[in-house]
């Protein structure tokens, strides 16, 4: 469907990449931990490494949950818009095909929060 | 001898025909859809602009001087209220939080709310509901005011108030509010009469007032309540004027029937989302609680609101699909929102705090499906680790839903545990949103909420830093610099009540009013 309107009605949408000064925004959700009250929104380089985002500013949105230290990340299941993908540590964003607005969820199997309970 | 010959004075039917729609004029010279552009664009068909009843024969000057005569009680009250130093009658400063909601989110809506009924009077042909419309708009701009004035005293004591209006165009959870209002009134006249003046006012605001007013009132703050109590019968009359709206463009064709019910299950669900704030509100910052949000949502929406839906079946017009969900979420909006709160605290012109024992134990009795099993065990864990000197203050922004612009908080209806995600690709862009509604809303009209402002990707567009701000330099701290754009002060503004200057300020002045120094 379209907008109904008087006249044409075209604007420019406000969050496409250009505008974001060479980022690219990635969404990361981290399933059964609800302490995070929603999945994070960052801005990275499409350049950068996925295995550095995973140590930097992941460690630095998730470090508070205790379990966040007992991860083991070669067992971590990881989604893409819902759907599973095998995401390379030393590949780039854009080489593990990561693109602007993308969401991404990780699953941590065992650990499901503050006494079992999801948070 | 001269006869006195009495005037002839008008009766009070003919005085309001010859005060409304004896104002009213065929153009000779002007093309009618010149002069009212907006009456064909949104499909709806309109053929006897005299069948409007008015649901109050209200004249201007009757207005004038009735609400003249309840302003003046009003003010007459707030002043009391200021010289006896109300604001140390509230049950414990957290209350105070319950007011600064209010200003920053809900008062400036009722200026918008001024503007938007202006706006659809001067586009309907009709003389029956420009006058209607007229008479709103007065009100809501008058609300706004009264707002202000009774919420002011408030500011000279506390923080967090001091430029809620700026702060409504600029702060992440008020563009939750703002964006709804904006999406009305850049809707159509017809569209916004529904959004607002049914919706809005008919169907849920008994959600929004009451709350606050029954809540100021269980918590001694006799400005709110007084403004709540005078603002009462304005409120009767909107939403008189909703339902009669409906009504009016239901039977003049039966075209205009599933578009009408396209934007009941729209605004439905867009005022629901608002109302979060007020179900965490009503379960966590109101001290001394009056009902739970679960309570009321059950009272005023699905006994109220069941009957209504029933009364306007004959029209063909269903309950908004969204009452299912809205259903399941029940049990757990306000806790989720709380956490939410709770969680960015460092960005927000209120404080927040845990519960202590005994709201714990009132959360587990009136949510005894959720609360024990969600919700305690995050919030105990919390509690700890503030006692360890080691408050949660999440700083990494979160992501929002495209449509509400609310943090993707909500999770999957039945299943708690899981946040809900939805998306769509349009032109070559991914949007998310929060629920199946949010993204139908989406997709009916792409091209208007493909321009939402959301807060977090404004600030990482570099669009929320003071003037002159160089996000380049080293240690740029963006929290800091995105608090100035607000102006909110770090640490005074902000934070955890219990480390807040509010909690020390109130004790203190309280214990002088009540104890001998």
């Amino acid at each position: 469907m379209a907008v109904a309107a008087v006249s044409k009605y075209e604007f420019a949408p406000a969050d496409t990449q250009d505008k974001f000064h060479g980022a690219q925004l990635l969404y990361i959700g981290w399933e059964d931990h609800l302490l995070f009250c929603a999945p994070f929104c960052f801005p990275f380089p499409p350049t950068m490494r996925f295995g550095d985002v995973v140590a930097g500013p992941m460690q630095a949105a998730f470090g508070y949950h205790p379990d966040f230290a007992r991860i083991d990340w070669s067992t971590v299941e990881w989604l893409k818009s819902g759907k599973p993908v095998v995401l390379d540590f030393d590949k780039s964003l854009a080489d593990n095909g990561l693109k602007h607005k993308d969401v991404i969820r990780f699953r941590t199997p065992g650990l499901a929060g503050i006494k079992g309970s999801c948070s | 001898m001269d006869m006195q010959v009495a005037k002839k004075k008008l009766g009070l039917k003919e005085r309001y025909a010859v005060m409304t729609r004896g104002l009213d004029w065929t153009p000779s010279y002007q093309k009618m859809e010149d002069i009212y552009p907006y009456m064909q664009y949104e499909g709806i068909k309109i053929h006897d602009w005299d069948k409007w009843e008015d649901p109050f024969r209200l004249t201007m000057d009757a207005y004038w001087k009735y609400q003249a005569e309840k302003e003046r009680k009003l003010y007459a009250i707030i002043d009391a209220f200021n010289q006896n130093n109300g604001h140390l009658n509230v049950t414990d400063a957290r209350y105070v939080n319950t007011v600064k909601l209010f200003i920053s989110g809900i008062s400036p809506l009722e200026y918008v709310a001024h503007r938007g009924f202006a706006h659809a009077g001067r586009a309907f042909p009709g003389p029956g509901p420009r006058v209607a419309c007229l008479m709103q708009s007065l009100d809501e701009i008058r609300h706004a005011q009264t707002q202000v004035h009774s919420i002011s005293n408030y500011n000279k004591y506390y923080n967090g108030m001091h430029d809620f209006h700026h702060m409504h165009d600029r702060v992440w959870f008020l563009s939750v509010p703002k964006s709804f209002f904006d999406d009305a009134i850049t809707a159509g006249p017809f569209e916004f009469m529904v959004s607002i003046g049914f919706s809005f006012e008919y169907v849920l605001t008994n959600l929004l007032f009451v709350p606050f007013v029954s809540g100021a009132a269980y918590n001694g703050d006799m400005g709110t309540m007084t403004f709540g109590f005078s603002a009462q019968s304005d409120e009767a009359r909107h939403m008189t004027l909703g339902l009669e709206v409906i009504k009016f463009i239901l039977e003049q064709d039966p075209a205009n029937v599933p578009i009408v019910q396209r934007w009941i299950d729209k605004w439905t669900w867009r005022g629901y989302r608002v109302l979060t704030l007020v179900a965490m509100m009503m379960d966590y910052m109101l001290p001394k609680r009056t009902m739970s949000w679960k309570e009321a949502w059950e009272v005023y929406f699905e006994e109220n609101g069941g009957a209504l839906f029933k009364d306007l079946a004959r029209y063909g017009i269903t309950m908004p699909k969204c009452a299912e969900q809205i259903a399941l979420e029940k049990d757990h909006l306000s806790h989720q929102a709380w956490s939410t709160f709770y969680n960015y605290a460092a960005a927000a012109n209120f404080h927040t705090w845990m519960p202590d024992e005994d709201e714990m134990a009132w959360l587990s009795s009136k949510y005894p499906e959720s609360f024990d099993k969600h919700y305690r065990p995050r919030y105990e864990f919390w509690r700890e680790q503030a006692a360890k000197g080691n408050r949660f203050y999440n700083k990494t922004l979160p992501m929002l839903c495209q449509t509400c612009q609310i943090p993707m908080l909500f999770t999957e209806p039945g299943d708690p545990t899981k946040i809900c995600y939805r998306e769509v690709d349009y032109k070559g862009d991914k949007y998310h949103f929060c629920s199946d509604h949010c993204k139908e809303i989406f997709e009916h009209e792409p091209e208007k909420y493909v321009q939402s402002w959301l807060p977090v990707h404004q600030i990482y567009q570099g669009n929320c830093f003071p003037e002159g701000t160089d996000p380049t330099v080293e240690g740029f701290d963006p929290l800091a610099a995105v608090l100035k754009y607000y102006n909110l002060e770090f640490g005074r503004d902000n934070l955890d009540f219990d480390i807040s200057e509010d909690k020390k300020n109130f004790a203190e002045w309280r214990g002088q009013a009540t104890k001998n120094a």
